[in-house]
């Protein structure tokens, strides 16, 4: 059977891959940034998953106003890097996993959860930064990649809790899947930023290291954190850690197996406007 | 009964919900159509021209062509579709957001990179800093 081996959670700010794709990682504002993946990149090397199922949103590409999915599953064979305005990402194009696709599709359906579900999409920033700071730049990207977009632009955007169960889905889909394929769950997003508005540039660093500490010890009790405490706490667009609470829902510890280990920790201020984390867990 | 809006009480914040969507959904996807170069190019050869094959209010159009974008996001717009008038301009993600703050471009990357604008007094509007 299929099984999640690790989780993986990351911000994935557009300027990143912007610092990558122009060879800008060298300078001094990005050194810290990278280096904090440094780590990753190796780990990944080591723990090369079959699949990765990542969890992201779109940022007004695939999807505009005329549809508004608030969960999205990916079942094409194929994703090209969208054209976000400045022209496609120099990234490779992502490789689906149509089959495990469509049985996590059934399965989290009649699990309750109803996903939209998507045949054609391109990705943009938040699935590709991900990829790049965890691989670098290679030809192709390691594995085969399950795209599950999340709506995190139009409020009301799903609650922490509703995540954090849908995670719980997901897994049970996946362990459920006969081919014996290493799966790994990404969660990707924040942390604290507010791209808006005069009060653009919030950081909020304690918010932060609260999460990254209760979404280790107490995901339980962090999925019951409501929408307004991260809108007002870490801003406007620090709503997109909802999305961590999928990945961590997904990890055995939460229907009685045991605590993960963290392998890795990361955070820093800034990149462009936003807090920058990262944590690596390996289920046991 | 009216919808519980908790989020009405943030400073300097505006949430896009279902409402301000619904006021912006022309002005957001005509953002959505700078997505294709021929459009922005159309775009900037004759900026008016080109939204006024939108049916926006007068309102969004002056502010799209003032580049101001908090007036853009009072009408409706969301910052993620405005961010394709930033990239149509050449503009970078911290410029757009910078320039919402009325602080200089220079001024607010200097306060991101001593570590971003406080939660403390920013949490309610009326708060005292």
């Amino acid at each position: 059977m299929a099984h999640i081996t690790a989780s993986v959670y990351t911000s994935h700010v557009p300027a990143v891959g912007a610092a990558l794709d122009l060879g800008k990682t060298g300078e001094d504002y990005w050194k810290p940034v990278f280096a904090g993946y440094d780590f990753s990149k190796q780990w990944l090397k080591e723990h090369k998953p079959d699949v990765i199922f990542l969890v992201f949103n779109d940022h007004a590409t695939a999807f505009s106003l005329d549809m508004i999915p608030t969960f999205a599953i990916g079942t094409a064979a194929e994703f090209n890097p969208a054209d976000e305005g400045w022209g496609p990402r120099p990234v490779p194009k992502v490789i689906g996993h149509p089959k495990l696709a469509a049985h996590i599709a059934q399965s989290v359906i009649q699990d309750d959860f109803d996903l939209t579900i998507v045949n054609k999409m391109d990705v943009d920033h938040g699935l590709t930064v991900p990829l790049s700071v965890m691989c670098g730049q290679p030809d192709a990207w390691p594995c085969p990649v399950i795209p599950f977009a999340v709506n995190v632009v139009q409020y009301p955007v799903p609650s922490g809790r509703r995540c954090f169960m849908l995670g719980q889905a997901i897994r049970r889909a996946i362990e459920s899947y006969e081919e014996p394929l290493n799966v790994q769950i990404w969660g990707t997003g924040g942390m604290s930023h507010q791209l808006q508005g005069p009060r653009a540039g919030l950081i909020n660093k304690e918010f932060d290291k609260m999460f990254l500490d209760r979404l280790i010890d107490d995901p339980d009790g962090l999925s019951k954190v409501p929408h307004l405490d991260y809108v007002r706490e870490a801003g406007s667009e620090g709503i997109e850690l909802v999305m961590w609470l999928i990945a961590r829902g997904a990890m055995s510890d939460i229907e009685g197996g045991k605590k993960p280990t963290v392998r890795h920790r990361f955070y820093h201020v800034p990149a462009s406007n936003t807090a920058v984390g990262h944590l690596i867990l390996e289920n046991n | 009964m009216s919808l519980d809006k908790p989020y009405m009480d943030i400073p300097g914040t505006t949430i896009f919900d279902a409402d301000m969507s619904r006021q912006g959904y022309h002005l957001n996807q005509f953002c959505m159509s700078l997505m294709k170069a021929e459009n922005r190019a159309r775009f900037k050869a004759d900026e008016r021209a080109y939204l006024d094959e939108w049916p926006m209010t007068e309102d969004q159009k002056l502010a799209v062509l003032a580049r101001d974008l908090n007036r853009c996001i009072a009408l409706g717009g969301n910052i993620y579709f405005l961010a394709k008038i930033g990239a149509t301009d050449g503009k970078s993600f911290q410029q757009m957001a910078g320039s919402m703050t009325g602080m200089s471009e220079e001024a607010y990357r200097d306060m991101m990179v001593k570590g971003g604008r406080s939660v403390e007094g920013n949490r309610y509007i009326g708060e005292k800093k």
